[in-house]
């Protein structure tokens, strides 16, 4: 019965199909010539190939050649540290946000505390991430408010055990310069509302 | 006809007098009715008020009361919101009436509800665990039965801190020490059965051929789980007569993660980056759905914009999944691969803007209650709006050019596999199987939700019940995607895009919810209930990819073993939600 139904098409639809196989064939070899030398490997060649424009395969070279990211992409959080007269300061108060909104519970955190006192001082003694755990939700990031912990874009974490997949403080730590540097847009909000918060505070103070 | 059921609806106590009452519980909703009655109850819903359509089945454990409830979510194929039923249980003994022979789309929803809470269901044809293996202690979903590596009841833990050192789940608690067995099993005597009651299941039919006298053996082919065909670690027991399947039960559960129960560990949000694992191909629509359900319960509602750009997600990840699924269609049909890319090419500047938006590809986890968790990067209206109006258009025309008329497409999936419109609504189907049986039923239009009354779209609906008119639902499915998006991009206004501030402690008031989308799958379903703590008391998924496998052994009877990789391919299943 089925032979019947479609007699009529005489392998039209499979030669349309080849057809559309082998357009594609050239496409990528006329687009090769038609950006000669700036297809591969180039930044251009990359934002070309992943713009609506690009015809063929569009294929990126991993490793050779890597897509660029967003800059909302996220992938294991780090902490963010300042560096005043060479000493490290992070900016981590140890409030304990992160640790309980993140769903897969993989953040520990030890609050610091005062040698002589014994009362807590807003500051991590340990702080440690299990990236194997860790689903890159990026809720901590998103929920922080001291902005101590961002979402990092490195993405190539491969290793040869899983001891090593624990980061502790001083793996998860970056400095200041490179979050401006990975997330340009997000740092200059933040600064600028810290900059206004600021004045706001100090107008407030010299008010009364 | 449909006024008089309306009406008949708000007293349905007077229709059936002493045997259901009103749920009374504040922000709780629907009827109670008493066990017994419950077959004729459904019978008489279904037959007389045209409650035709079993939208979901789930069981909750109210483990201080000492009682089970069942709880079961009827619609009318014709649309409208649907009609909670319950039935509660003693929990020492929970027994209840299968509806099985009412609604047969209860098959595999029973069976789940028996293995994860223990709730038999009496006159079930077929009543074995389905996510769990046979031998599994206990059943896992109720609230006293503790996993491995258990640590607190719910979400936050104690030991993260102030105190925090860490240790690996398995230094606290030792493998060895961690494995409960039933009793008066022991391991080490233990030799697996050959699983009888699964093929128990199969031999239905005796065949002789009265002609010659010659009987003929039959043989039973396991189809995966570790298959190509299936997708994912899926397993299909098939009868054979010959090539023809005479019977044929999915075997299911290999990915099972006990979602809910992982759920119901979690905060509220905390769950929102767990949906996106359900199914993998659509975060931005089971985000949608559970923000859906709790935001209901919290009684709040997105802003406009928000509103707009949750559409414009759902939209672009129905042509994500069509598309996907066109390319893993044409490769379990033989063209091995080169369509299969063609597919992707364009999924892969969609995900690009996903991950330029939400930060990931798939795992978007960009929903948050009461609208979403950033709004849009600067640029990326401008790629949204090239796709939509240029590029994704022409690749859509490209495909329908290409396979369509395809010959080898249409003998393999023309007449194949064919669902009837009665079947299609018994067997609780949903989405682009319900609507290729000639089903016009999109929750869309027939419960809107969010702001798709505003919108300018048809349903697409078809009318053979084929694997061939499953296909071209989905392709009319994407125009129609794209008619929507073409309507958000034009209208989409400025604003805010959060209702009041971003919490990570969410409040959700006690009672119960269940908010439903129209996934690209069908209706994604998130039954919801809380008790005002800051972990759900019941969180259940509705699993489109799961309650549409229930007829794949109607689909596949009197087809050839070739044909069910097609049947299958053509349900459009993803494990990660079949198996949650």
């Amino acid at each position: 019965m089925s032979e019947q139904k479609n007699a009529y098409m005489y392998g039209m639809g499979v030669l349309k199909g080849l057809g559309l196989a082998f357009r594609h064939f050239l496409e990528t070899y006329l687009d090769d010539l038609r950006h000669w030398g700036k297809r591969y490997k180039t930044p251009e060649g990359i934002a070309y190939r992943s713009s609506k424009e690009v015809r063929g395969i569009f294929t990126v070279q991993y490793p050779d050649e890597k897509l660029p990211v967003p800059e909302e992409f996220r992938f294991v959080p780090f902490l963010l540290y300042e560096e005043k007269d060479g000493k490290i300061e992070y900016r981590c108060t140890s409030c304990g946000i992160c640790p309980k909104v993140c769903p897969p519970q993989c953040i520990w955190i030890v609050r610091a505390s005062d040698p002589n006192t014994g009362r807590p001082i807003p500051d991590p003694a340990e702080f440690y991430i299990d990236i194997d755990i860790c689903m890159n939700c990026g809720y901590c990031a998103e929920y922080c408010p001291f902005d101590a912990i961002k979402m990092d874009h490195n993405y190539e974490l491969a290793s040869y055990d899983r001891k090593s997949n624990v980061y502790d403080k001083a793996k998860l730590g970056k400095p200041v310069s490179y979050y401006a540097s990975v997330r340009p847009i997000n740092f200059a909000r933040e600064e600028a509302a810290n900059r206004e918060a600021e004045e706001q505070r100090v107008a407030r103070r010299s008010h009364a | 006809m449909s006024n008089q059921n309306i009406t008949l609806q708000s007293d349905l106590t007077h229709i059936f007098p002493d045997i259901i009452s009103r749920d009374e519980r504040v922000n709780f909703e629907g009827y109670l009715v008493k066990p017994e009655h419950l077959s004729s109850i459904m019978m008489r819903l279904r037959d007389e008020l045209g409650y035709d359509y079993l939208s979901s089945i789930t069981g909750v454990d109210y483990f201080p009361d000492n009682k089970m409830e069942v709880v079961y979510h009827i619609r009318k194929s014709t649309g409208g919101s649907p009609l909670v039923v319950k039935a509660q249980l003693d929990r020492d003994n929970p027994v209840i009436l299968s509806v099985v022979s009412v609604y047969p789309g209860a098959e595999f929803q029973e069976r789940e509800i028996w293995d994860l809470f223990g709730i038999k269901f009496d006159g079930h044809p077929d009543l074995r665990r389905i996510l769990m293996w046979e031998g599994f202690n206990g059943h896992p979903l109720r609230k006293d039965w503790k996993e491995g590596y258990y640590e607190e009841e719910g979400k936050p833990f104690k030991s993260r801190w102030p105190v925090g050192y860490y240790k690996s789940a398995e230094q606290k608690n030792p493998l060895g020490t961690n494995i409960e067995y039933p009793a008066g099993f022991d391991p080490e005597s233990w030799v697996p059965v050959p699983e009888e009651a699964l093929y128990a299941g199969l031999s239905k039919m005796e065949r002789k051929d009265e002609e010659t006298g010659i009987s003929t053996d039959q043989v039973i082919v396991n189809l995966g789980p570790q298959h190509p065909s299936t997708h994912g670690v899926f397993r299909m027991a098939a009868k054979l007569d010959g090539e023809t399947v005479i019977g044929l039960k999915p075997v299911m559960g290999y990915l099972h993660r006990n979602h809910e129960k992982i759920g119901e560990r979690n905060t509220f949000l905390g769950n929102m980056p767990y949906t996106d694992r359900l199914d993998y191909f659509n975060s931005m629509s089971n985000n949608f759905g559970y923000s859906l359900a709790i935001e209901k319960l919290m009684g709040i509602a997105p802003p406009e914009r928000a509103e707009y750009i949750r559409v414009m997600m759902a939209e672009l990840t129905r042509i994500v999944n069509h598309l996907a699924l066109f390319g893993f269609l044409l490769n379990d049909l033989g063209a091995y691969f080169t369509p299969f890319l063609y597919a992707f090419e364009e999924r892969e500047l969609i995900l690009d803007i996903f991950e330029a938006i939400s930060g990931s590809r798939m795992m978007c986890n960009y929903f948050r209650f009461g609208g979403v968790a950033r709004d849009l990067p600067e640029g990326i209206m401008e790629k949204i709006k090239d796709l939509v109006f240029d590029r994704l258009p022409r690749k859509i025309d490209d495909l329908d050019l290409y396979i369509t008329n395809n010959e080898i497409v249409r003998h393999r999936a023309e007449g194949v596999g064919v669902l009837t419109p009665e079947q299609a609504i018994a067997f609780s189907t949903v989405g682009p199987v319900l609507r290729a049986s000639g089903v016009p039923y999109d929750l869309r239009r027939a419960q809107p939700y969010s702001i798709y009354h505003r919108f300018d779209f048809d349903v697409a609906v078809r009318y053979h019940g084929d694997v061939y008119d499953r296909y071209l639902v989905r392709l009319d499915e994407m125009y129609q995607s794209l008619r929507i998006l073409q309507q958000v991009i034009k209208n989409i206004p400025e604003g805010p895009i959060q209702e009041g501030k971003p919490q990570y402690q969410v409040r959700v008031p006690a009672g119960e919810s269940y908010g439903c989308v129209e996934g690209p799958k069908g209706e994604l379903g998130f039954y919801v209930i809380s008790n005002g703590k800051p972990n759900p008391w019941r969180y259940h998924v509705r699993a489109p990819s799961f309650i549409n496998l229930t007829p794949l052994e109607t689909m596949c009877i009197g087809n050839k073993i070739a044909d069910v990789v097609v049947i299958l391919g053509s349900i459009d299943i993803v494990l990660g939600e079949t198996d949650r």
